[in-house]
């Protein structure tokens, strides 16, 4: 049975006659889209010319972005959503245009972010003859999406948009395409808002969880002597109110609260009951609370494999619950012994009124047997490092920007590597929504598009890419874009020539054999800034730092900042490959992490 | 090498190194699908992507108004897999009814076979004979061959194949298995 439309219609007499690439632009501006990011072309070009021509009556209600390459489309469409809870929508062209896109679109889908993407298709008489700029968009794209869709009848248009909406921004979100033919932007048809469309698919998530489910959970929890709250992304997915109802639960349970690298900032860092991160380069407190706890409760992550470490020892004594919206990431990786299908929200605000309903309380002469445990391990103090007064150490670095920017409006991006596992480590985030990284994929060059798109977004807050020198060169020309739009974006480049995670998995895993991962040439990033008329400054030393991060935060243009770091520092603490939470390498033991790591887990990834 | 009892029910994974041999069995999924391009490619790429098996396949409208489509689907898996097989599936947008065929008491599968035996003599008339027993249809003969028309459990399929292999096997085409439930009410 096909499902009703649950979005309020923004224009109840929306009926009229148009061509397609008008009912485009209408279908997004009914969808409340402000900002769109995309790059035009041949198979487009009727959507761009209807852009301009309701850019022309109604002034910017529908702003477009015009990047540099359509993968910096996707990441500033993931910024922007990831920053806002809205859907990124981006338009790219036919070909190389939808192909171009494609490593963002995938990036959505592994970080479950909302995001409708449009594409241009040579028209519906030359698909399968290899037309110029031909490619099987939705063919290539139905294994990437969550759902895709090639629009064969212009009549099918505005049911098709308005469904994509729908189901890019509810359940599980994710990335959904349209493929749009060239003769069907031209042809004429009758528009339908939000409202007036009957969705074809049944497609209707679950976000409410089972009480019964619920209630054992809420037992299981009270009775606990070692809880611990696991939280990831889906809980900033479902909406700063879950991140308002994480707090209380944990509050009432007086548990700890460790989060995977996508739930960063759920939880404040503030709070006494964080743990910090867990994982491969989590905390050494986290990891062991994980390995040690006897009630789990998972809340909006999915057992990654970055997470768990060796999973025959993952947290071998703990009943474990796991709520998430996607039923299949229930039992995938690790079985449970309570899975609760619904929204992070919309469960928390059950359990939180079950616990009360049941005038439950937490067992405080158990929990202060476990915060004692918890403190000898914090006592551990797995983050430090060795200081220096001639090298600045990236620690270091995040340490100082965190210092001289946890005031203000922030928001952090990163791309992937070291530089992205010291951000985590030593940013402390306080609110949902500040901190957009690739996880899933782990993209470099998602940052500085991402930062782009958060920008947007926050036009007056202060967006930082905290960035490595290899992975800002993949999308580095996006800065052009920051350029033009005067997003006053900062790229703040730990620079230790090396792609450093790469490097230290050599040094650790493969006898030091340093297979190109060093960079023998690197671009003067200060001048490369000021060719696309940014902002550069290098720092060089730990004595200069903090004047020049506050020359960049005072900027008021987009900065590349050149942070010229310790080379060869290995990022700590670390599960290594094939070892369990209780079996982490702090850094004082890093120096022959290789020869604790045994032939098979230098096999794994 | 952890000890703990509940170690040994963990899914095997790129970390769990060993890969414990774990019973597999075979298991038929009936999907209620709509019908409408590359709804079978999105069946069969998850199947692929995730490395499942596909051991038979077939699909076809079933409501033309509703525009809907049965798949029927048979794979092989640990019951974890299988879990997970169903989970997945329907996540898809496109996808409206999963059921395990082979887990639902009330689950009848059935497999179409034309199957071509060449032989004279003896042989010829065994084959006949055979066909008889399973209560095969032949629906073409010449002086020399028969191809039978055979319906049933794909087991029974399997046993006929079996005994007609001896006798002269030239051919064999199979639909893969259809399934349906007994009782009054529909899928």
């Amino acid at each position: 049975m096909p499902s009703q439309k649950t979005l309020t219609p923004t224009n109840t007499t929306a009926t009229q006659e148009m061509t397609g690439a008008e009912m485009v632009v209408r279908a997004l501006v009914d969808q409340g889209v402000e900002v769109m990011f995309g790059y035009p072309g041949g198979a487009v070009l009727p959507i761009y010319d209807a852009l301009f021509q309701d850019n022309a009556a109604h002034g910017d209600r529908l702003r477009h972005i015009l990047v540099r390459h359509e993968q910096g489309a996707a990441h500033a469409a993931e910024g922007y959503a990831r920053s806002t809870g809205r859907p990124g929508v981006v338009l790219v062209t036919s070909g190389p245009g939808a192909t171009n896109a494609i490593t963002g679109i995938v990036d959505a889908l592994m970080d479950s972010i909302p995001m409708v993407v449009l594409t241009g298709q040579v028209p519906t008489h030359l698909i399968g003859t290899d037309a110029f700029q031909e490619a099987d968009t939705v063919g290539i794209t139905r294994a990437c999406t969550k759902h895709n869709y090639l629009v064969k009848d212009v009549r099918d248009l505005p049911r098709i948009i308005h469904e994509a909406f729908h189901i890019a921004t509810s359940g599980r979100p994710g990335p959904v395409l349209i493929d749009i033919p060239k003769d069907v932007q031209f042809a004429k048809g009758t528009y339908a808002g939000p409202g007036e469309v009957v969705h074809a698919h049944a497609y209707n998530p679950r976000t409410k969880g089972d009480p019964a489910k619920i209630a054992e959970a809420v037992r299981l929890i009270a009775n606990a002597k070692r809880p611990i709250f696991y939280t990831g992304g889906g809980v900033i997915n479902a909406g700063p109110a879950a991140s308002e109802r994480l707090r209380e639960f944990a509050a009432l349970t007086g548990a700890p609260v460790t989060s995977t690298l996508m739930g960063l900032g759920a939880f404040p860092a503030a709070d006494p009951a964080w743990l910090g991160m867990l994982g491969m380069h989590g905390t050494f407190e986290a990891n062991h609370a994980m390995h040690d706890c006897d009630v789990m409760i998972c809340v909006g992550a999915r057992f990654d494999d970055r997470v768990t470490g060796r999973l025959d020892a993952f947290s071998p004594g703990s009943k474990k619950i796991h709520i998430d919206i996607d039923a299949s990431s229930i039992n995938k990786n690790i079985r449970v012994d309570v899975g609760i299908v619904g929204d992070a929200g919309s469960v928390l605000d059950d359990m939180v009124a079950a616990w009360k309903a049941g005038g439950h309380t937490a067992n405080r002469e158990a929990l202060g047997d476990w915060w004692r445990s918890i403190d000898h391990w914090r006592a551990r103090q797995c983050l430090r490092y060795g200081h220096s007064d001639s090298v600045i150490k990236p620690q270091y670095a995040i340490e100082r920007l965190y210092a001289l920017t946890r005031d203000r409006d922030v928001y952090i991006t990163t791309e992937v590597g070291q530089h992205q596992m010291w951000a985590a480590q030593f940013y402390r985030f306080q609110e949902p929504n500040r901190w957009m990284t690739s996880g899933g994929l782990g993209t470099m060059g998602y940052g500085l598009p991402a930062a782009v798109g958060v920008q947007l977004a926050h036009p007056d807050s202060l967006v930082i890419d905290i960035a490595g020198e290899a992975s800002v060169q993949m999308t580095m020309q996006e800065i052009s874009t920051a350029v033009q739009y005067r997003l006053p974006i900062k790229i703040f480049i730990l620079n230790n020539e090396w792609m450093g995670m790469v490097r230290q998995w050599q040094e650790l895993l493969h006898g030091q054999r340093y297979s190109h991962s060093y960079s023998e040439s690197l671009p003067d990033f200060v001048k490369l800034a000021e060719a696309y008329g940014a902002v550069g400054i290098r720092a060089d030393t730990p004595a200069e730092l903090d004047a020049k991060i506050i020359e960049m935060i005072d900027s008021p243009h987009p900065v590349i900042f050149d942070c010229r770091v310790e080379k060869n520092e290995n990022c700590l603490p670390m599960i290594p490959s094939g070892k369990a939470h209780n079996e982490m390498i702090l850094p004082e033991e890093g120096d022959d992490l290789g020869a604790v790591i045994d032939e098979a887990g230098r096999r794994l990834v | 090498m952890s000890t703990d009892p509940q170690a040994a029910d963990q899914p095997a994974s790129a970390y769990d190194l060993s890969h414990e041999t774990e019973v597999e069995n075979l298991a038929t999924f009936a999907l209620l699908v709509d019908n409408e391009a590359g709804v079978l490619h999105r069946v069969v790429g998850l199947f692929a992507a995730r490395g499942y098996n596909i051991e038979s396949l077939t699909v076809a409208e079933t409501d033309r108004r509703a525009h809907t489509s049965r798949i029927t689907v048979v794979t092989r898996g640990a019951p974890h897999v299988l879990d997970q097989i169903e989970a997945q599936l329907e996540k898809v947008v496109s996808v409206r009814r999963v059921h395990n065929v082979t887990r639902d008491p009330n689950g009848v599968e059935r497999e179409l076979a034309l199957v071509k035996v060449r032989g004279t003599g003896a042989e010829r008339v065994e084959a006949l004979r055979v066909g008889e027993i399973f209560r095969a249809r032949v629906i073409d003969t010449t002086a020399e061959s028969f191809v039978f028309e055979l319906t049933g459990a794909p087991g029974k399929i399997d046993s006929f194949v079996e005994l007609m292999r001896p006798l002269g096997l030239v051919e064999l085409s199979r639909t893969g298995v259809l399934s349906i439930e007994r009782g009054a009410t529909g899928m």
